[in-house]
């Protein structure tokens, strides 16, 4: 049984040395490249004495940046990915939880590393430790004494409260992540991912992973890219990608520019998709412009390692019907609950949680946070037993498969009347010139406002809203943007259009 | 261009389009941004935008934006 995700590496270089493992089109490394790479960072922070400790990694996404990640794991540290596009505010709260004694930049970040107050850490350009001499022995050394138990990395997370959480991975969970998702996608060494997630998040687990198991190749696509969409298409076929795991946001800009008419994507044959709701409409787009491919939706929150349900797309849908988050992963639990902490019944609504060993260990160096969200199992007082609360609410159809209903923190009662925003956001962006919509509710005012974007004007938005929404559910406001804010994660940003809002607000 | 500058402002209020060059390529437009874009550019300026037009080239700045839509209204 594998114990330690760079296992995955030593094992592959031995089967496929000058295989492509990561490009960015431009830049390359092989397997062999990735290895000796890895290992020569390894020893640099052997010899700097920093083991079991968090490292900075603040380099643009790239190739060397996942070398650099495996190095740190193969010297027995952790890495912390921050990136070049991060605000320096935010970077200073990462390095005030982890206190990492270094950051490893390149020459993009270089500059603006130096620029940071470091708390004491040594800033470091990675290609400068590329010739440090492999410390073979030590190195052995430190995999004899790893633990699957042991962090291998940290991402932040956003917090409500504005301050990131640290979820903080070890191996075990990875590993167990990787085997089954790997299945699901049907990876192989025949698998050419196109990466489209920055690597300071945990989906690109999905990608960067499995290449080091199954000897695939990732193309990590240029961010540029996601504004082009022909080109992107194009990229795409150039490098024969068959494998893509995007958010819903990438896929819809291709397919609602209408590159389709234009080009389509000619390798592709896995293409898993989440983190948001995929409108039909778009979606039809895809599939009758990949007929041949699998659409999987995937869903997980960062603190069970990445995903942990899926549904691969099986029938057609319905307008305005949900499609599937379907079943977890073999070896997860998913549990609903309801607010008295008993389990739903089919088709009642509870809140996602999750049970197995795909838990994280919890946010870096807070254990308040950490005991809120990872809590005894309530089915089980008999033994130390952890699930994770998403805050996510779901409920199971009639197929017994999972649905995505809405956040724990957007129901609301107005007048009497339970809401849940997301069901007015889906009855506005049915109409065919929304694209899309959001809605919050301000609570001192009992004033629902709804953000959207489209081609209507919103007085004419309302009068359309009237007749197909209940009376109750009519936003009292409504107001048009040109985009809805987005999280580094191409999340929907509901706390920025909040504070947009309160900060309008008269 | 006084219009396309107008709409350029509303999605960026941050940024000079007179004098930036480089809006895609440096990051400036992200993908939402060219998805709104192309929806105002094709209402206020009655076209109609097909992808083969939508381009790093196409929307590095303002002028070049300007010129997509000239071309686009010639070919019409």
């Amino acid at each position: 049984m594998t114990r330690n995700v760079i296992d995955y590496l030593n094992r592959i270089v031995t089967i496929c040395p000058e295989k492509t493992a990561f490009s960015d089109g431009e830049v390359s490394l092989t397997f062999r490249q990735v290895y000796d790479q890895s290992r020569a960072f390894a020893s640099f922070l052997h010899e700097s004495g920093i083991y079991k400790k968090p490292v900075v990694i603040y380099m643009q996404k790239s190739p060397a940046e996942v070398a650099a990640f495996f190095g740190t794991i193969t010297a027995g540290d952790y890495y912390v990915p921050v990136d070049d596009t991060m605000p320096a505010e935010k970077i200073h709260m990462i390095l005030d939880n982890v206190k990492s004694p270094l950051i490893l930049c390149d020459d993009k970040t270089l500059e603006d590393a130096r620029s940071l107050e470091t708390g004491g850490a040594r800033v470091v350009l990675w290609r400068d430790l590329l010739d440090t001499p492999v410390q073979e022995e030590a190195l052995l050394d430190i995999r004899a004494k790893a633990l699957d138990t042991d962090p291998i990395y940290i991402v932040f997370t956003s917090g409500s409260t504005g301050t990131p959480k640290g979820v903080c991975a070890c191996h075990r969970s990875v590993i167990d992540y990787m085997e089954q998702l790997t299945k699901i996608l049907g990876v192989n060494e025949n698998t050419v991912f196109g990466s489209q997630t920055p690597l300071f998040v945990d989906a690109c687990l999905k990608e960067v992973y499995s290449t080091l198991m199954f000897g695939a190749t990732t193309y990590l696509i240029p961010k540029y890219l996601f504004t082009a969409p022909v080109p992107l298409v194009e990229y795409m076929n150039k490098y024969k990608i068959n494998t893509v795991c995007w958010v819903v946001t990438a896929l819809k800009m291709i397919s609602s520019l209408g590159a389709f008419e234009e080009v389509t994507p000619a390798y592709l044959r896995t293409i898993a998709f989440g983190s948001e709701v995929f409108p039909l409409r778009e979606f039809r787009k895809w599939r009758k412009a990949c007929p041949d491919a699998d659409f999987i939706n995937l869903y997980g929150p960062t603190e069970a390692t990445g995903m942990c349900c899926y549904y691969r797309v099986d029938r057609d849908f319905e307008d305005g019907e949900p499609i599937p988050i379907g079943r977890p992963f073999p070896n997860r639990e998913i549990l609903l609950f309801k607010e008295d902490m008993t389990l739903a019944a089919p088709g009642e609504e509870g809140e996602i949680c999750v049970r197995g060993n795909c838990l994280t260990l919890g946010y870096y160096n807070d254990p308040v946070k950490t005991k809120e969200a990872f809590v005894q199992n309530p089915l089980n007082p008999f033994y130390p037993e952890l699930i994770y609360k998403t805050g996510d609410i779901g409920r199971m159809n009639e197929r017994g498969e999972l649905i995505f209903v809405s956040r724990k923190d957007y129901q609301i009662k107005r007048n009497g009347y339970r809401i849940e925003l997301g069901e007015v956001e889906a009855n506005v962006e049915k109409l065919p010139d929304i694209t899309s919509a959001v809605c919050i509710w301000d609570n001192d005012k009992n004033r629902l406002v709804l953000y959207y974007v489209g081609n209507v004007e919103e007085r004419p938005l309302k009068k359309l809203l009237t007749g197909k929404l209940s009376d109750y559910m009519i936003p009292n406001r409504i107001v048009r943007l040109d985009k809805i804010p987005q999280t580094a994660n191409g999340k929907i940003d509901r706390a920025g259009l909040k504070k947009l809002y309160l900060s309008k607000r008269k | 261009m006084e219009e396309l500058l107008e709409i350029l402002e509303d999605l960026h209020p941050e940024v000079d389009f007179e004098t930036t060059e480089n809006l895609i390529t440096d990051g400036v437009l992200d993908s939402l941004d060219i998805v709104t874009l192309v929806s105002e550019i094709s209402e206020n300026f009655d076209i109609a935008v097909s992808a083969k037009y939508i381009t790093p080239a196409n929307f590095n700045s303002a002028k070049a934006i300007w010129n997509m839509i000239e071309t686009i209204q010639n070919e019409g």
